[in-house]
């Protein structure tokens, strides 16, 4: 089966074609570099993300603290992870890197902050 | 019982209100939406015409060219900018001889002084970018152009604080006669008033239509407009209109009293009466029509474009008179009824105090004081009143430079700002180049704060326009549905 | 602080690489001027990742990137004032400046750089037909709300424009519990990164309509849906509408540089970048008034802000420094077809020394082309590249070492192979 996708590695957006049989990634043609093949093929056997979204916080200067996963996710928890966070709050002060959900939803990786937010 | 009940917070309203505080009374505004300054006064040319348009021995040459001849004493008592740029009636077909003569000989019947027919090379010596039909053109040197939105506000502001009451979101949904007087029923509560003031604007049909038994008809005639920048302020320095010939009536170009283009009205009959959507085909009518009388008009610097209702009476005068006992319409107030104000104010209040016998009100004053700008103090002026109020030195909106000080008086003072637009129309916050793109966060902010409420309820305009459903990820798990707002 | 040598105006991306690099190269006396109450300028709202991998050779989303440029301008003790917005600029260098706590007070550096960013292109300027409701946001102005605020817009959206802030938003929207219904693009290609493409609308379904525009916007005092159009040469098709309900329309419909101050100082702008013309060094047409960011012109990614704020840095250290009051003759830099614009727009024939940097932007897209640069007849670089496109900048260093004497204009060409 033949597979096209948009290499995102650089404002290149290289226009890739994956020959993929039985789950597996046979050729990636159309890339420019060996981040294209690379790309194609993880994007096609396990797609990754960093989530980046807020969490609430409590009694600070602001009343959300930006976060992001500290590593890369699968694609398809990305929904999931942040509908996870509709109820999460947490007390000021938060400071970048701050732990604010360990392990989210199973995916062994950690929700971190991204911004500090003061004590109001 | 009140002793008059206004229906209607235009800029008539306003004006008739505040005429009426000159008498000792009980006066109540009523208004449907949530501020003054809601429907027709916030969207017209904001020309004040001199006054030798309107055909000779209407109420509407009346009225026109006395609101004219009180407007720069009006505009100091009530401190807003007016400013007498002249206009000009540009002809373009040298056949449409006859129509200019005629305009200039109403003008003259009208009393308007100062007309003049101008040939062309004195016209473009005037204005160097009309356009190259122009043949000649009537000169009429007391034209004016006012902030609309002030004006009114301050006409409230003046009657308020001459006594007067203000009810909004308060539209009228029945007239009974009672005893000696009417109840006015409202979306917000009932009262009871010796005389009713019909000054509805495009709905003062259903208000006469409660009351009298023969109907009247107000069709909401809509004009659409481009507002262009700054930079394109001076393109012309008075206000030009077309001589309306054998092509139609022509649209108007002219500069602000706060500096930008204004570019419009076409006129096109609608049949709702809150129908101010701009349309594909109105905007290009506009923008062609413009360049009969104005030449390579920079219309890419437009920031936005609107459109507002006349209140247009198929007799094409104003209405004003005692269509039943106790109710005074004043009615079909299109253009030029911004320049007519002031004078149709103190008609219609010397008809209510004289069907109400009152007496003189010793504690009127004339004067309102407009929102301090810092930027029109003196350097030590300025400087004390930022370290007095450091409101003063922040500046929320870039493009129109307007500080939060500014803001929250026009929050605070009576009748007050509610909405996002109440502060733009007193301000002039978000009415800039960027409109709003940068301060609407922070007036959406300030409005909360100061009126004590969660960011949620701050609205556009009053009403259901919410700028927000709620906080972030509250309805995850939810179906959305229009029902949310 | 009134005696400052050097004021920058703008603390976001431009205006902190820009601090760090005049400090490094010996300015003592730095002011930098923030009307917000925070440093970081957009970066703060720009929550997503992507960010610095040229800079740091690492993904961080836009407050870590500012972080970063903050904690660097602290360390090196440079001083900047939150809550300042520039009024005035004039052309002899002198700024008014309000500010909450020091009232209205004016500077004279001895340079200033601008790094004012840029804004959005409103609804009005775009003259899309319809009612005025609640729910019609700039895509900034909903990401500052979502973002910063906490705050929802709406829950049913329609995004009109593909430029990178709207597809962002797209994601951001989604991860909120939004449903974003379709983008319309006007043009037949986005104005977006392809990584966002991916990233903020394939990965969530989001459809993308390219030729297609918002027609008709409907509800009166909220907005109750859209009408969207196929767009043929610049028009509406007739009989191509199809009606989205939705309380929420962003936009992101191109972006405008800041040059109301610049404007005011008397700084020649350029018609196509609507940012000031400048020569090499960065210097507008007022001497000592140098620009860089997306005051200059729209850039596509923060890092190359960054590289172009430090040369800016460098460049009014060394005119602060060095006393280069007057400028040599210029040469212009001129587009072939295809090309729309190049910064800087001249060249300095004195100062061999430096290397230029061209920075530009193409027209269209385009497959397999060579960007050629010639000094007269003779070319002084060319390089392949494999597809262009107007939504990312392209980049051409030259060596000032070859430049032929006497040439009167360097022109870059966008050529076949």
């Amino acid at each position: 089966m033949e597979r096209k996708l948009i290499c995102i590695g650089c404002p290149l957006g290289c226009e890739l074609t994956a020959q993929v049989e039985g789950g597996e990634v046979r050729e990636v043609t159309g890339n420019t570099c060996p981040n294209g093949e690379r790309y194609a093929r993880k994007e096609l056997t396990n797609p990754t993300r960093i989530l980046t979204t807020t969490v609430r916080v409590r009694g600070g200067t602001l009343p959300v603290v930006s976060v992001k996963t500290a590593g890369d996710i699968p694609k398809g928890k990305l929904l999931a992870c942040a509908a996870a966070l509709k109820d999460v709050e947490i007390p000021a002060p938060m400071a970048p890197g701050q732990v604010v959900v360990p392990d989210i939803l199973g995916t062994g990786v950690d929700l971190v902050a991204t911004k500090s937010v003061e004590r109001a | 019982m009140l002793d008059a009940v206004i229906i209607g917070g235009g800029v008539c309203g306003c004006a008739i209100a505040r005429e009426l505080s000159r008498r000792k009374g009980q006066f109540l505004v009523v208004e449907k939406e949530e501020d003054v300054c809601c429907g027709t006064s916030k969207a017209n040319s904001g020309i004040v015409h001199a006054g030798f348009d309107a055909k000779h021995g209407t109420l509407m040459a009346k009225l026109n060219c006395l609101g004219s001849r009180k407007m720069p004493q009006l505009s100091r008592e009530l401190d807003i900018p007016f400013r007498q740029n002249g206009s000009l009636v540009v002809m373009g077909n040298p056949q449409d001889r006859p129509r200019l003569q005629a305009l200039y000989e109403n003008g003259l019947a009208n009393g308007v002084p100062g007309l003049k027919i101008l040939e062309r090379d004195a016209l473009l010596a005037m204005e160097p970018n009309l356009s190259d039909q122009a043949v000649a053109a009537l000169y009429a040197p007391t034209g004016g152009i006012v902030c609309p939105f002030t004006l009114t506000i301050a006409l409230a502001e003046n009657a308020a604080r001459n006594g007067v009451e203000f009810q909004f979101d308060a539209g009228v949904t029945n007239l009974a006669p009672i005893p000696g007087g009417w109840r006015v029923e409202t979306e917000a509560g009932s009262v009871d008033t010796r005389v009713v003031v019909n000054a509805a604007g495009v709905r003062a049909d259903e208000i006469h239509n409660l009351a009298c038994p023969e109907k009247m008809t107000i069709v909401p005639r809509r004009g659409e407009y481009f507002l262009l920048d700054k930079q394109a302020g001076s393109y012309v320095s008075h206000t030009v209109f077309q001589l309306p010939g054998a092509l139609g009536k022509g649209v108007l170009v002219t500069p602000t009293i706060h500096g930008n283009l204004l570019v419009g009205p076409n006129a096109a009959d609608v049949e709702e009466k809150d129908n101010v959507a701009t349309t594909r085909e109105g905007l290009a009518e506009v923008r062609s029509k413009s360049s009969m009388a104005v030449k390579n008009l920079p219309l890419n610097l437009t920031i936005t474009s609107f459109s507002g209702l006349r209140a247009h009476r198929p007799e094409h005068d104003f209405s004003i008179r005692e269509a039943a006992p106790g109710l005074i319409d004043c009615a079909g107030i299109e253009s030029p009824g911004l320049s007519a104000a002031p004078a149709i104010g103190e008609m219609v209040a010397d008809m209510a105090a004289n069907l109400l016998k009152l007496e003189e009100n010793p504690e009127f004053t004339p004067i309102r004081r407009g929102i301090q700008s810092p930027f029109s103090l003196p350097p030590e002026e300025r400087q004390a009143l930022i370290r007095r109020n450091p409101a003063y030195g922040r500046l929320v909106c870039r493009c129109e430079t307007v500080t939060e000080g500014e803001i929250l008086e026009a929050i605070h003072r009576t009748p007050g700002a509610r909405s996002l637009d109440g502060v733009k129309r007193r301000v002039r916050a978000g009415m800039g180049r960027c409109q709003g793109g940068f301060c609407t966060p922070k007036v959406m902010e300030i409005l909360a704060r100061e009126l004590d409420l969660p960011l949620e309820a701050v609205t556009k305009s009053g009403g259901g326009s919410r700028l927000l459903v709620g906080e972030t990820k509250k309805f995850w798990g939810e179906e959305a549905d229009h029902g949310g707002l | 602080m009134e005696a400052c040598d050097l004021v920058i105006i703008g603390g976001g991306p431009a205006g902190l690489a820009a601090a760090v690099a005049a400090r490094q190269a010996g300015v003592e006396n730095i002011l930098v001027l923030e009307r917000d109450s925070r440093l970081g300028g957009i970066l703060n709202q720009c929550i997503h990742s992507g960010f610095g991998l040229h800079t740091f050779q690492q993904e961080l989303t836009g407050p870590e990137y500012a972080a970063r440029f903050v904690s660097q301008v602290k360390g090196l003790g440079i001083a900047c004032l939150c809550d300042a917005m520039v009024l005035d600029l004039a052309a002899d260098r002198t700024l008014t400046v309000i500010h909450p706590e020091r009232g209205i007070f004016t500077l004279h550096p001895k340079a200033v750089i601008l790094a004012m960013g840029c804004r959005e292109r409103p609804r009005g300027a775009l003259n899309i037909p319809g009612f005025r409701p609640a729910g019609i946001y700039t895509a900034g102005t909903a990401q500052h709300l979502v973002n910063i605020e906490g705050k929802l817009p709406g829950r049913e959206c329609v995004i009109l424009g593909s430029g990178d802030i709207g597809l962002i938003m797209a994601r951001r929207m989604t991860l909120e519990g939004a449903k974003v219904k379709v983008v319309a693009e006007l043009m037949p290609y986005s104005g977006g990164l392809k990584r966002n493409i991916v990233q903020c609308l394939e990965d969530f379904d989001i459809p993308l309509k390219l030729s297609h525009t918002v027609v008709n916007i409907h509800g009166k005092e909220r907005l109750t849906g859209v009408t969207i159009a196929r767009v043929e040469q610049g028009l509406p098709v007739p009989g191509t509408e199809e009606y989205y309900a939705c309380d929420t329309l962003l936009l992101s419909c191109g972006l405008i540089p800041e040059n109301e101050l610049s404007r005011g100082a008397g700084v020649e702008l350029s018609l196509v970048t609507n940012g000031p013309v400048v020569n090499d060094r960065l210097e507008t047409s007022v001497p000592g008034v140098f620009a860089a960011g997306n005051v200059l012109h729209v850039h596509d990614l923060v890092d190359y802000v960054s590289q172009e704020a430090a040369a800016a840095g460098e460049n009014a250290a060394r005119y602060i420094l060095e006393a280069q009051t007057q400028t040599g003759p210029e040469i212009p830099v001129t587009c072939g077809p295809g090309i729309r614009y190049t910064v800087p727009q001249k060249i300095r024939l004195e100062s061999r020394d430096e290397d230029v940097t061209l920075r530009l932007r193409v027209d269209g897209v385009y497959r397999n082309r060579r960007l050629t640069v010639l000094a007269g007849d003779a070319p002084v670089s060319s390089k392949k590249r494999r597809a262009l496109a107007p939504g990312e900048m392209e980049t051409i260093r030259l060596s000032r070492k070859p430049l032929p004497v006497g040439i009167r204009e360097l022109r870059v060409l966008l050529e076949e192979g």
